[in-house]
């Protein structure tokens, strides 16, 4: 789009497009506003500058230590991201290169997994858990989270893999490159944009999943999710100290969203681009 | 035969993920149906019987079932109309050029990141609150009496929680078509002297018709079990306004502790989804198809 | 192998096992005051047990709840001492859920405890959870607003009067109401009330063969009192307002009178919190002329060993540290006799240093001495349980019921549909579970 924009309608479309971001913005500006005021400032009326306390934060930490959670959501997140893209991978480069007929059922299939109640199957799941070993445990909540966004990850791949021109592998097959280079050497490279994306997606629906999380961890695996269910109703004044621990919860995930967000929408597309 | 070992090979690459969400569906669907057909409360256990289909006519008869089902519905396409229209929406206007454009983005898209029971949290004690909300303030200072919203209306609060949380996504992906158009076709329509109205609806509306469904699509199946919005605001109340079926089957599976109750409401979701999955992919799945 | 070499390894071998000695305890508890508190202070127990070590999952009510529940019926035993109401004591304790507590220590003193507390804990002549705190019911008032308005609390008021006083003092110009109740659907949020304010109208949850009673006038009464009550003096947003919420409004002066659980005292007195702290007045909870009923609200909060612990020893021992004399001692050295556990111990309220700094003591006890959970009612009622129905089935019972009646106070619902519907879920709901037969 080389248009020439004269200035005044840039500056223009730029008041109302910060206008509207900054209104979408505002429930999280303003948390994070609220954190840094006194319990009693936060219900005295609206107000965008704070007293800049951190007593809250302070309070948090010493009623519930935040790194050990962090680390939990961290490993768990990207542990069952990287477990399920590894799996899906074959299976996404097999579905979009080799379809048979049955592909798009078993795709469909797939994605109504995701349609069965979590409460529902809490019961036989927890018993499962319970004989395995695996309650509080990041490996079981790990692998938990890994099968509830393997069909979104395998779907993420899948249309993505199928916008690689198969010219390509062909020509590369004529060059006599056996299926493991080919996979190597042709399609990995052009499919890093799309595994990227998806990589992002998923430990950001990881990071924010909150019933297994909770239900299948105490102590040793408990992620942000538990943590901010210590805060999240409790006796007395606690807006503030609610937005603190809102705050450290979904900081680091936001973080990693703002400074990935090129590489999150390149992928993400769901074959939607054409 | 180079095309049959491709296809050997693709199966057996297919292999560990069909395998894996094979078992993790049919081994808790099986012990689902089978829980489905059993008194099996965890507050009274050693009381376990088979109980024929009186699960599934219990959960059936439940006053709330009804009324449910219409509120997932609602939730769902309540959610869809904003989202999608929202979407397209924001897109046209990030599509704009404007001064710092990357970080105008970056707002845009933060209600993702935020995970869903920290989203209800915020909007209920900070946005929504009848005392201390933003939206209380704003109307004290217009001197209007503040709307109680989860009381006057819970469902209508809920969508726009929820739609808050997905606008983002719907955003993205329609900004990312819209930036794959074509400039010059763009262009060429200017040329042609079509004004912003025809030019969208008989270009732009088109060209977004995929991203539409995979927008649709994708958040029929995450909105189709929206309940922990539901659990921190409402709690599916006053009544049974914003209950919806995952709400009420969490309700049945988490405070009554009726793990039969709440298998048979599971298998009535999913047959259900199931159908609504079926109608979305006739509608909608040609889209997909090239 | 030289001798070095062996010390060595008989070093490291005494080191390994004593860190195998160390046992952790993991404790499950509810995110209010009292226990944050405890948690703070719980180096006096690991400084004197070096041996055990403490951890802690702090999760919101209802997800405490759920979570312990699942764990214990699947015996998964993920916890070893957890933190429960007397709701689920009785109940638990009949499953064979939780271990009798009888390794407190010597001088835990279990015939300190208030009786009518201890009777909730007890099946079977055994104690099965130790309370850490406890509360009942009262009036809370602002006395300003009384004698502004040329009122005088009574000694024992009747609705009739609280009715007149809180539309006497309603003030909606200056943002004064003359009620706050709960609202807020929920078994443990307004049915609380609801339920307490019945059997003080001479309502019953249910007659002697579990029929639900909800189509009787005592319930029409009430119910109607309440939310004709809530309409004409009651804050905005009645309908969504539960303890915390009142106690907020309370706090900001924003409430004439506020029905609720006794441990509100402390908070709604504490000056640092509290707009109103020097102008609170205490009274018995209310009843209707004529009927001898004040409630019977009565709940604690108690600590408990689940049978699927395997560190029973040492969660008793952490109990019998967390509920004793000692404690209450330790919480009073360190922040004042104001911020000790109320409502367990006798001799707490015989502690003359305690009456001093807490006006709120002697109705406190008063109230709780008043409750009787064995008949919540004036007419005779096959459960136990006084603003609870102490069945399992009440959690469920008791929110659905709490949604109808939240959409009446929230003007979606008449108080009659609400009954009506009342009733018919909870005959459904009995059936089902096999109690009407």
């Amino acid at each position: 789009m080389a248009r020439a924009v004269s200035t005044k309608t840039k500056i223009g479309w730029t008041v109302v497009v910060w206008a509207v971001a900054l209104v979408i913005f505002f429930p999280i500006l303003y948390t994070i506003i609220t954190s840094f005021k006194t319990e009693q400032e936060a219900i005295q009326g609206f107000s965008l500058i704070p007293s800049g306390t951190v007593e809250n934060y302070v309070t948090v930490q010493t009623q519930r230590d935040y790194f050990k959670p962090f680390m939990n959501s961290v490993i768990i997140s990207v542990g069952s991201t990287l477990l399920g893209v590894i799996i899906a991978v074959p299976a996404a480069w097999a579905m979009a290169f080799s379809p048979t007929r049955r592909t798009k059922d078993i795709l469909m299939w797939m994605l109504s997994t995701k349609m069965m109640p979590a409460a529902a199957v809490l019961v036989p799941i927890y018993l499962i858990f319970l004989r395995a070993g695996l309650l509080d445990s990041r490996i079981g909540v790990t692998i938990m989270l890994m099968l509830v966004n393997l069909p979104i990850i395998v779907w993420m791949l899948y249309t993505y893999f199928r916008e690689i021109p198969g010219e390509i592998l062909e020509a590369s097959r004529m060059d006599g490159a056996s299926l493991w280079n080919e996979l190597v050497y042709v399609l990995t490279p052009m499919a890093i944009p799309g595994i990227a994306s998806t990589l992002l997606l998923n430990i950001i629906l990881a990071w924010n999943e909150a019933f297994w999380t909770i239900q299948l961890t105490t102590t040793n695996a408990a992620p942000l999710t538990a943590f901010i269910a210590t805060f999240s109703s409790p006796q007395g004044l606690f807006w503030a100290k609610l937005s603190a621990a809102s705050t450290l919860a979904i900081a680091p995930i936001l973080i990693m969203g703002w400074f990935s967000q090129k590489q999150l929408v390149r992928g993400l597309t769901f074959g939607a681009v054409k | 035969m180079a095309t049959e070992n491709t296809k050997t090979l693709a199966r057996a690459m297919m292999a560990p993920s069909v395998i894996m969400l094979l078992v993790w569906m049919i081994v808790p669907l099986a012990m689902t149906l089978w829980f489905s057909f059993q008194n099996y409360n965890l507050l009274t256990p050693g009381n376990n019987s088979f109980a024929g289909f009186f699960n599934y006519q219990y959960f059936y008869t439940d006053p709330a079932f009804f009324q449910s089902i219409w509120n997932t519905l609602l939730l769902v396409v309540g959610v869809l109309l904003i989202t999608v229209i929202g979407g397209i929406g924001l897109a046209l206007l990030l599509d704009q050029p404007i001064y710092g454009q990357g970080v105008a983005r970056i707002l845009v898209i933060s209600p993702f990141f935020v995970m869903p029971p920290v989203a209800a949290l915020i909007w209920k004690n900070m946005i929504m609150h009848p005392g201390y909300g933003v939206f209380a303030d704003i109307a004290r200072f217009f001197g209007v009496q503040p709307v109680d919203w989860f009381a006057q209306a819970p469902l209508f609060s809920i969508i726009v929680i929820v739609a808050w949380q997905w606008l983002p996504f719907a955003t993205l992906i329609l900004l990312t078509a819209l930036q794959s158009l074509d400039g010059e076709q763009k262009e060429a329509a200017e040329m042609d002297g079509a004004g912003f109205i025809s030019r969208f609806w008989y270009l732009t509306l088109p060209h977004l018709a995929r991203a539409i469904t995979v927008v649709v699509l994708i958040q029929t199946i995450f909105l189709l079990g929206i309940y922990a919005e539901i659990l921190v605001t409402t709690n599916g109340g006053p009544g049974f306004a914003s209950t919806n079926l995952p709400f009420l089957i969490y309700k049945t599976a988490r405070l009554s502790f009726d793990a039969g109750g709440a298998a048979a409401g599971g298998v009535i979701a999913v047959v259900l989804a199931n159908i609504v999955a079926f109608f979305l992919m006739r509608a909608v799945g040609k889209n997909l198809d090239r | 192998m030289t001798l070095k070499a062996i010390l060595a390894g008989a070093a490291s071998l005494l080191a390994l096992s004593a860190v195998a000695r160390a046992e952790t305890l993991t404790i499950a508890t509810v995110n209010n005051g009292d226990m944050v508190r405890m948690q703070g202070l719980t180096e006096d127990f690991t400084s004197k047990n070096p041996d055990i070590q403490l951890e802690w999952v702090t999760l919101e009510e209802n997800v405490l709840r759920e979570r312990v529940t699942t764990d214990i019926a699947t015996q998964g035993g993920q916890y070893d001492v957890l933190t429960i109401g007397n709701y689920e004591v009785p109940i638990w304790a009949k499953q064979g859920w939780l271990l009798p507590l009888d390794k407190l220590g010597d001088d835990y003193d279990a015939d300190d405890l208030l009786p009518s507390i201890r009777g909730g804990l007890t099946v079977d002549g055994k104690l099965y959870a130790a309370p850490f705190y406890g509360e009942s019911a009262m009036i809370m008032y602002r006395t300003d607003l009384f004698e502004k308005a040329g009122l005088k609390m009574p000694e024992s008021p009747t609705w009739e009067f609280i009715g007149d006083a809180a539309r006497k003092i309603t003030d909606r110009s200056a943002d004064i109401n003359g009620i706050c109740l709960r609202g807020k659907a929920g078994w443990g949020e307004n049915m609380a009330f609801v339920t307490a304010l019945a059997n003080s109208f001479g309502g019953r949850w249910f007659d002697e063969k579990w029929q639900p009673q909800f189509d009787q006038p005592e319930w029409k009464d009430a119910l109607q009192f309440y939310v004709d009550l809530m309409k004409d003096a009651g804050p905005a947003g009645a309908s969504s307002n539960g303890f915390n919420e009142n106690l907020t409004l309370f706090q900001q002066g924003k409430c004439g009178m506020w029905i609720d659980a006794t441990v509100a005292a402390s908070f709604v007195s504490d000056p640092k919190n509290s707009t109103v702290a020097d102008k609170v007045g205490f009274a018995i909870f209310p009843t209707k002329e004529g009927v001898d009923n004040h409630g019977n609200w009565l709940w604690s909060w108690n600590l408990a060993v689940p049978a699927s612990s395997k560190k029973a020893d040492a969660a008793q021992k952490f109990i019998g540290w967390a509920t004793s004399k000692a404690y209450t001692d330790l919480v009073a050295s360190k922040e004042g006799w104001a911020n000790v556990p109320p409502g367990t111990r006798t001799s707490l309220y015989n502690n003359d240093e305690y009456k001093k700094v807490a006006a709120f003591a002697e109705p406190t006890l008063k109230a709780m001495q008043a409750a009787d959970i064995t008949k919540p009612s004036v007419k005779p009622v096959p459960y136990t349980g006084g603003q609870f129905v102490a069945i399992p089935e009440f959690q469920a019972l008791g929110t659905t019921v709490g949604q109808l009646f939240s959409a009446v106070v929230a003007g979606q619902s008449s108080v009659d549909d609400a009954l009506t519907a009342a009733q018919s879920t909870a005959t459904r709901e009995m059936t089902r579970a096999g109690y009407i037969k």
